[in-house]
């Protein structure tokens, strides 16, 4: 009837220690609360009222006994302290070879882009064994992604980026939640992460997930940029002109501010300067940029930063070849619910109730 | 030896009926409404918090049994979101926050120091008026639909998405607020300038001590939990971007300033209890509290540190890295005064005359959930485990530890200690002790299973979870256990009621207890001490007094008591 069991599947590199640590602070607690709960019964009986004991002398304050109960517990606390905030740490540092994908949060579905132009609704396909790297930015309200089999969660925040990694260790499929209050279908803002080993992810790559027009992130940025025009007109070319500095090379590198100061040009930076450049203005120049604020969806926001970031390099896509991938017609949107195809094992098809939510959708026959 | 002007034992147990006491002194409902005596105002508070509490347990029940299917019982996503919200919002503005101190600080903080009224009795009032002022405009939210925010009302949902009755339901907090910053400086005031001649700061009660705490966390905090809770109106109705980023805005800012008050809040909540569990530890151990220092200073402890944690609600809101490190450190710190309480409550019972009765099974509830709450705080305040468990149902069950285990079962403590003096009356004693066993049992079978659930990945607010079934077990066990708590908050209600009508005199000091409220009659007189008593014994001052009665050789006295209140071992 119920199927009985008490701990998420460890599936993912931080499991292990997560749980090591977990455990240890339950023996902790139960170790404290047993003491505590025995001197209770033990006083109450020994001592209750009308029983004849010895009660000769009895203390009132003792340095000694405070202190110890005092040193003991908090030496147990800053190790456990140290070791847990060795792993947060390890949590929030994503290793250099991670691979990027980007989230995006909306009540009441997620978005997932890949870098290779693969997008998914309310499912996240990867291989086994690679870290991952997610950056993700909400839509509307403030959405975390949390998939308890790897540990992990993280607030997905409208306004800016918000990354967490980590490296699935086994095949399998595990359900994302959202995990911070967003609305009337909070509960059924979820999907699953589906790990593959490496030949099958390679597979479900090369037949293009169910993406239909597929570009790269930076494909669709070049696209955004020429559309915006932000390279005509002297503004942002090869090189610095009196107009606009050149965005070649720029990212995460140091950048001189107007007014003095000093900005690393990261995704945050990036984004800002798109969206609201009269905040940090480059030295030698004015504040004549358009501001884009409220003119690009955040895919698009994404897109360019991603295109920016090419830039300079040797992957960088030239603006005609994102035209000529996208046949210069105008760039459709993804199927909706492409996670109800990519899943297509039964065992997900569960009921929802009657709401014709997303998430449902995404996972079971109902949706579409 | 003894304390004050009035002659020991056998003349605190008066006899006589005093003409007139608090209760009988006035029969109209004006002056009930317009009184100024802190002791009506208690009641008036009294019977204004139960009826909150009575209206949360409701909107909890119905989580509650919604939760048993994985698909929903009976509510719209919408409905559900409303109720676990009302719940919130009703249990810790209306019921938690004031109920301890309003009711028997109000009642017994005058009385412990040897004053006969609080500072400012009008003020006093004011704060029960501005409290009913907000009850109502909760009501009216319910009225108009509810509101589906959460009790922590994050930004920009509240501010900008949710289209409920989010602006009624925070100028309603709003309000609440003040009436706790009305008490609050009230306490402040008594405290500092009107205890009595001998009764010096070491020889305040720790129930006083607790408040006095709990007064200075609320008039620096509430203030900001005021303010910030106002521009999430002014952002709602006039769109001054203040934290929706579409506006311009940080939405995180609002954490930061919501948790600012709202971690010394759970303090504002726990405090208060903390003093009563002192006080019950002394008087049915008949021993001065052991480390009474320790326990006073570590009150002051928690009130300041409390002040560097909020970030620990934080520490997957984008908040910095290193941000986070700090206030990890600062809660692994911060739980250390706590437990320095719990031993040192556990340490009075050593060599002490321990009496089971109704009040201290409280009491000893209290130490057993109290202890598991903070230690699961230690889960949440450790960064590398607070990244699966946050927000999850184990942080659910944590705070309900704390709160209901902790301050619920200290509100019950005082209830079942303090009635007699409230109402002159005893309850019946058997069914004092049912009320407190089931509240335990039922409470753990309610609350442990959503550890598990919680350590699975449950989130909290979660209206269903047809998607992760395994977790159904868990929830009906917790559905199951509530049903057992909801009886045992039930039963006082009837056996309370029914010994105002029947019960037996309680007299003077029906638990030979010490401290000044023992020391007057029971109801006491309206301006409590006939002489301004001149304090000259210690606080908890038990053992080196041989002549003080022990309960049962007070009730041996009138035969009538010992029949309806014997033990029952
Ligand atoms: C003994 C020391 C305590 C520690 C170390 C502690 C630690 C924590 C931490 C770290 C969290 C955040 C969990 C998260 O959101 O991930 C938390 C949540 C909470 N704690 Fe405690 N806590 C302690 C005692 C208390 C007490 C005494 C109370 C109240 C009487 C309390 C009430 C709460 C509440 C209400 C929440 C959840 C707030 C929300 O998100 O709605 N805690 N606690
Ligand atoms: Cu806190």
């Amino acid at each position: 009837m119920f199927n009985f069991s008490m701990s998420p599947p460890q599936a993912s590199n931080f499991a292990k220690f997560h749980d090591t640590l977990f455990y240890v602070l339950l023996i902790l607690t139960v170790i404290f609360s047993v003491i505590v709960g025995a001197a209770v019964i033990y006083f109450a009986s020994k001592y209750r009222a009308g029983r004849v004991v010895d009660r000769s002398h009895p203390p009132h304050e003792s340095k000694v006994l405070e202190i110890t109960w005092s040193v003991i517990p908090t030496i147990l606390g800053l190790i456990v302290f140290v070791f847990s905030t060795m792993l947060f740490v390890d949590m929030r540092t994503p290793p250099k070879n991670a691979s990027e994908i980007f989230v995006m949060g909306k009540q009441w579905m997620w978005h997932i882009q890949h870098a290779n132009g693969i997008r998914e609704n309310n499912t996240l396909t990867i291989p086994v064994n690679k870290p991952v790297k997610l950056t993700m930015i909400s839509q509307d309200v403030i959405h975390a992604f949390y998939v308890p089999a790897f540990r992990v969660q993280y607030h997905v925040v409208p306004g800016r980026y918000t990354q967490m990694w980590f490296t699935p260790t086994e095949k399998g499929t595990y359900p994302i939640f959202c995990n911070v209050y967003c609305g009337t279908q909070h509960s059924e803002m979820g999907g699953y992460v589906r790990v593959l080993d490496q030949k099958e992810w390679n597979e479900w790559a090369r037949s293009g997930g169910e993406t239909s027009q597929r570009m790269t992130l930076e494909q669709m940025g070049a696209r955004t940029w020429a559309r915006l025009g932000c390279g005509n007109g002297n503004c942002h070319g090869t090189s610095n002109t009196e107009r606009g500095p050149s965005l070649y090379g720029i990212y995460g590198t140091k950048r001189k501010l107007k007014g003095g100061g000093t900005a690393i040009a990261d995704v945050e930076y990036l984004r800002e300067s798109i969206l609201q450049p009269y905040n940090k203005i480059t030295e030698g120049y004015d504040n004549t940029m358009s501001a884009y604020e409220g003119q690009l969806s955040e895919e698009e926001i994404m897109s360019l930063i991603a295109y920016i970031r090419s830039l300079g390099t040797s992957s960088q896509p030239t603006t005609e070849a994102a035209k000529g991938q996208s046949g210069g017609g105008e760039m459709k949107p993804s199927t909706p619910n492409l996670a109800a195809g990519a899943l297509g094992a039964d065992q997900y098809n569960r009921p929802g109730p009657d709401s014709g939510n997303l998430a449902a959708g995404a996972m079971g026959t109902k949706g579409n | 030896m003894s304390s004050t002007v009035l002659p020991p034992y056998e003349g605190t147990r008066v006899t006589e009926e005093p003409p007139e006491n608090y209760i009988t002194a006035g029969h109209t409902v004006k002056s009930w409404l317009l009184t100024g005596d802190h002791k009506r105002i208690a009641l008036l508070y009294l019977f204004s918090t139960a009826f909150f509490f009575f209206l949360g347990s409701i909107a909890a029940g119905l989580v509650r049994i919604e939760l048993t299917r994985p698909n929903g019982v009976m509510l719209e996503s919408e409905t559900y979101n409303k109720m676990f919200t009302a719940h919130g919002v009703t249990m810790i503005f209306f019921f938690l926050i004031p109920a301890i101190p309003a009711i028997f600080g109000n009642f017994l903080l005058p009385i412990m120091i040897g004053a006969r009224d609080l500072a400012f009795p009008r003020l006093n009032l004011f704060s029960w008026y501005l409290y009913m002022t907000s009850g109502v405009m909760l009501l009216i939210v319910l009225c108009l639909g509810g509101v589906d925010s959460g009790w922590t009302f994050y930004t920009p949902y509240s501010s900008m998405y949710s289209n409920s009755q989010v602006t009624l339901t925070i100028l309603a907090a709003f309000i609440a607020g003040f009436s706790s910053i009305s008490t609050a400086v009230n306490f402040i005031a008594t405290v500092h300038k009107m205890r009595a001649p001998g009764m010096t700061w070491f020889r305040l009660p720790l129930f006083v001590w607790s408040h006095y705490a709990t007064s200075v966390i609320i008039v620096l905090g509430t203030p900001v939990v005021a303010i910030t809770l106002f521009l999430v109106v002014l952002e709602r109705t006039f769109k001054l971007g203040i934290f929706s980023p579409e506006l311009g805005g940080d939405p995180v800012l609002f954490q930061h300033l919501f948790w600012f008050y709202s971690h010394p809040a759970v303090y504002i909540m726990i405090l208060p209890a903390f003093g009563v569990i002192s006080e019950l530890f002394a008087a049915f151990s008949r021993r001065k509290i052991f480390g009474y220092h320790f326990i006073a200073f570590s009150s002051l402890a928690i009130a300041a540190l409390g002040f560097l944690v909020w970030g620990h609600h934080m520490f997957v809101s984008s908040q910095s890295m290193y941000q986070g490190v700090v206030f990890s450190l600062l809660s692994f710190l911060v739980a250390v005064p706590s437990a320095i309480k719990v031993f040192n409550w556990t340490a009075t019972m050593y060599k002490g005359q321990v009496h089971m009765r109704t009040p201290f099974l409280f009491a000893l509830g209290f130490i057993g959930l109290f202890t598991v709450g903070g230690l699961t705080g230690l889960f949440l305040s450790s960064m590398g485990t607070d990244m699966h468990l946050t927000n999850t149902y184990f942080v659910v069950a944590h705070f309900h530890y704390v709160m209901v285990g902790g301050t619920i079962l200290g509100f019950l403590g005082a209830l079942h200690y303090w009635w007699p003096k409230m109402f002159g009356v005893m309850y019946n004693e058997f069914w004092g002790r049912m009320s407190a066993l089931l509240v335990f049992v039922g409470f753990n079978v309610t609350f442990l299973p959503q550890f598990v659930v919680g350590y699975m990945g449950m989130p909290r607010r979660y209206h269903y979870y047809y998607f992760a079934p395994e977790f159904q077990v868990y929830n009906i066990l917790s559905t199951a256990g509530a049903s057992v708590l909801a009886v045992g908050f039930a039963l006082p209600v009837f056996y309370l009621t029914s010994s105002i009508r029947k019960g037996v005199k309680a007299g003077a000091n029906p638990w030979g207890a010490h401290g000044l409220e023992w020391e007057i009659p029971s109801p006491p007189p309206t301006a409590n001490f006939d002489r301004i008593p001149i304090v000259t014994d210690d606080v908890y001052d038990y053992e080196s007094d041989a002549r003080r009665p022990n309960i049962e050789m007070i009730e041996s006295r009138t035969p009538e008591q010992l029949a309806s209140t014997k033990e029952t071992h």
